[in-house]
């Protein structure tokens, strides 16, 4: 079969395209966006239920609705736009062409069809179990089956994207190393594939099992494996959004890494150290031994929270030296306000930046103490933590990053610049705030999953604190304006890529590679040592980021010796 | 030149460290060390941990124990349903049992005095969620969990169920009598 070796070059940023990588990223991109369409009426189903005040749903109707929202978003919005990355991290950035397209057809039908599959069971009401699907609480086949059909087609667009690096060294289109950016790729590669892995160890007896074929499943052994696939695929969310904050840092202001080494180091720590952060997930569970806890929450963990506090730093230290040079250089903060906030693109990733640090990760580290998930474990703090990780975090981060792409990969207007402007903020903060509040009536005790906290009609009821009642209407409130931002998000999308006028471009072409793009050898860097020679204060050449690091430190332990407090006070325990 | 092109210095992990880095990584993984042995730490002073004591069982040796301890203990029965409520003494084994959907049986426990709690699942996972004391614990089918619970204050207390069970996950819940 002949090789289609054509390209085609964006006139505004100069990126290339191979025709069929650039086919399949729109692919990708609109089935994640339909994904994220159908989550987010689903959402709305379910925020409205669980605002006491409203209670929309009745009881079956809420817990399929969780069920398809928990799958549609975290699983299928995020999974697809991540193949996107990762096509447009390889063939894009590597100006190389996508190793067998074809195949990655294959994979994208069957996510398709895994997808379809899974959804059909849950909406025919058959499968209301929630994404994590827990045995011995069993499914209809088709669930397992569609979920295990969507994986190997995701797996099939990690082999793609794998081949394409293997291509791209193979026909020499780039010099040196890969760019940071595909090496995050890479990261969140490796570690898809592992989690893949763990995913089939353990849906695929689980499949069997729902058609009778199994025997039995023990409920501890499937969520040790279970979690060895559900937490790390986090891992992969967390390792695609921090390579499109350096992406978007190198797009916006054409930073470059404060050290490539330290930057790299970090994504290879996740690489390291997330195997059996499943255990966080277990803190609160019978038959393992302490030791195991606190060394696989530790070692597995706390090594790759420090690689998320250091590209923390480092991306907005990037910025900040990039700023700095281009003259924004007095005081601390300067180069701050004067970054483009208007600019949806850098506002949506700067938000998603700080709300997944202060929110997500402070959240996240302490309820992964094997002792202070004592006092969250299954609490709808829970859920607040990863709105704030997966949605303020990832969600807002691809948000941000299809506001670049719409021209750029699609070749359209954006329709309604000014709405976008402000849907980062309307999303970004709302999101936050609703995390934030949902943590606040977890810290009450308020259960996840659960369609009434009034009771009612119950012979042995518990009254809810007031407060609790408060944070839940809260939530919802900040919820709906959630809602809206990410309805503001997916009409500009929609309406751009299918409504708006072409970008066009007199001169445009196709061009034809023979052996791939090479760009001229870069120069030979006789700057070593002078690296950003005269930006900075007191010899920090980033010192505002630095300062900001220092406030969410102490934040953080701040919050986290909180909580140890609080732990003291309740009935002891041993 | 930048993050999404290769690295300028093709040489690039001899780039000496930025200052900015070097000191953030530093007390980065200063302040994770100092979490780490955080839990360490709490095992031999602190109060409140899991001792994991924990010993595969099956449904019905569960149950008989839980019915046995209902026969020798109860009190009194409450709501339309009689479920017993069972005044163990300080010190002794407690069985409550957890199933679709409800906790079984009630249980009366004293201030200041430790139990030895034992949480099991008759099918399905379920959640042991203390309110409003908020401790909140797993309970799996198949495994006898034993806590070793020290009450505190006197009071009613509710225990409900924080992990999905089905449809009426929501109904679960009962009560817990500290005197
Ligand atoms: C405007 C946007 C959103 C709103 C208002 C929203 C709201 C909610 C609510 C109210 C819950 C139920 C919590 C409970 O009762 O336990 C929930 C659960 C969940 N959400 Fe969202 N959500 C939104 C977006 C997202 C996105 C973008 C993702 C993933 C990328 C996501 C992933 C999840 C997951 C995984 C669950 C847990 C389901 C479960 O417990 O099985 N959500 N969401
Ligand atoms: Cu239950
Ligand atoms: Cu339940």
């Amino acid at each position: 079969m002949a090789v289609n070796r054509m390209f085609r070059t964006c006139p505004s940023t100069g990126l290339l395209f191979h025709e069929p990588a650039e086919k399949l990223m729109k692919a990708h991109a609109v089935a994640a966006v339909v994904s994220l369409l159908v989550g987010g009426i689903l959402a709305l189903g379910v925020t409205l239920t669980r605002w006491q005040a409203v209670h929309l749903l009745s009881p079956d109707w809420f817990y399929l609705f969780l069920t398809a929202h928990g799958v549609d978003m975290l699983v299928l919005w995020i999974i697809f736009f991540e193949i996107a990355i990762l096509y447009f991290a390889s063939s894009t950035l590597l100006r190389c062409r996508l190793a067998t397209p074809g195949l990655a057809w294959v994979g994208f039908w069957l996510m398709i069809l895994g997808a379809i599959m899974n959804n059909y069971a849950i909406f025919s009401g058959t499968s209301s179990v929630m994404f994590t699907s827990y045995a011995p609480m069993g499914a209809h086949p088709a669930f397992y089956l569609g979920l295990i059909l969507f994986a190997v087609g995701a797996l099939i667009g990690c082999f793609v994207f794998l081949g394409t690096l293997v291509v791209a060294k193979a026909e020499r289109t780039y010099n040196g190393s890969i760019p940071l950016v595909t090496f995050g790729a890479v990261t969140a590669c490796i570690i898809a594939v592992f989690t893949i892995a763990s995913g089939a160890i353990i849906l695929i007896p689980t499949f069997l099992w729902s058609v009778g074929l199994v025997e039995h499943i023990d409920s501890l052994m499937y969520r040790t494996v279970w979690w060895g696939f559900g937490h790390s695929s986090q891992q992969i969310n967390v390792a695609a959004h921090v390579s499109v904050w350096y992406a978007i840092a190198a797009i916006v202001f054409g930073a470059k890494p404060m050290s490539e080494k330290v930057s790299r180091g970090a994504f290879l720590l996740y690489i390291l150290f997330l195997q059996l952060a499943s255990a966080h997930h277990l803190l609160a569970d019978p038959g393992l031994t302490s030791n195991w806890k606190i060394f696989n929450t530790s070692y597995a963990m706390y090594l790759a929270v420090l690689a998320s506090m250091v590209h923390g730093l480092t991306v907005p230290g990037a910025i900040e030296v990039a700023q700095r040079e281009k003259g924004y250089n007095r005081g601390l903060f300067e180069w701050l306000r004067k970054a483009p906030w208007g600019n949806p693109v850098f506002a949506g990733m700067f938000i998603s930046l700080i709300g997944f640090g202060f929110l997500g990760g402070i959240s996240g580290v302490m309820m992964g103490t094997e002792q202070l998930n004592l006092i969250i474990h299954n609490t709808i703090y829970v859920p607040g933590h990863f709105h704030a990780t997966v949605v303020v975090g990832t969600t807002l981060a691809f948000m941000s990053l299809t506001y670049f792409l719409i021209p750029v990969l699609f070749r359209r207007k954006m329709l309604f610049p000014k709405l976008a402007q402000w849907q980062p903020y309307l999303f970004g903060l709302g999101m936050s705030a609703f995390a934030l509040f949902m943590m606040g009536a977890g810290t009450l005790g308020v259960p996840r999953r659960h369609w009434d906290i009034s009771f009612a009609g119950n012979a042995m009821p518990y009254e809810f604190p007031g407060a609790a009642w408060l944070m839940m209407a809260l939530t919802a409130l900040a919820g709906l304006a959630a809602v809206v931002g990410g309805a503001i998000y997916l009409l500009i999308t929609v309406g751009s890529v299918f409504f708006a006028p072409r970008v066009d471009v007199p001169d445009f072409k196709h061009v034809r590679a023979a052996e791939g793009i090479a760009p001229a050898p870069a120069p030979v860097a006789a700057a070593i040592a002078a690296h950003h020679p005269n930006v900075g204060m007191a010899g920090f050449v980033a010192p505002g980021t630095l300062v900001l690091a220092m406030v969410f430190l102490i934040s953080f332990i701040l919050y986290y010796f909180v909580n140890w407090k609080y732990l003291s006070t309740v009935w002891p325990l041993s | 030149m930048s993050a999404i092109l290769p690295p300028e210095d093709r040489v690039w992990w001899k780039q000496p460290l930025d200052r900015v880095e070097g000191t953030w990584v530093v007390i980065a993984l200063i302040w994770c060390l100092i979490m780490f042995f955080m839990m360490p730490y709490w095992h031999v002073f602190g109060k409140q941990n899991l001792a994991n004591e924990a010993y595969r069982t099956t449904p019905e040796v569960y149950m008989k124990k839980a019915q046995d301890m209902v026969d020798k203990f109860t009190v009194r029965t409450e709501t339309d349903q009689k479920i017993p409520v069972v005044a163990p003494p300080a010190g002794s084994d407690v069985y409550l049992v957890a199933r679709l959907w409800s906790w079984w049986p009630i249980l009366e426990l004293e201030a200041g005095k430790s139990y030895r709690i034992h949480l099991m699942s008759m099918d399905w996972l379920h959640g042991f969620s203390l309110q409003p004391e908020n401790i909140n614990i797993q309970v799996h089918p198949g495994y006898d969990h034993v806590l070793t619970v020290q009450p505190t204050r006197a009071g009613t207390y509710s225990i409900i169920c924080n992990e999905y069970c089905g449809i009426n996950h929501h109904t679960m819940s009962s009560k817990l009598y500290v005197k």
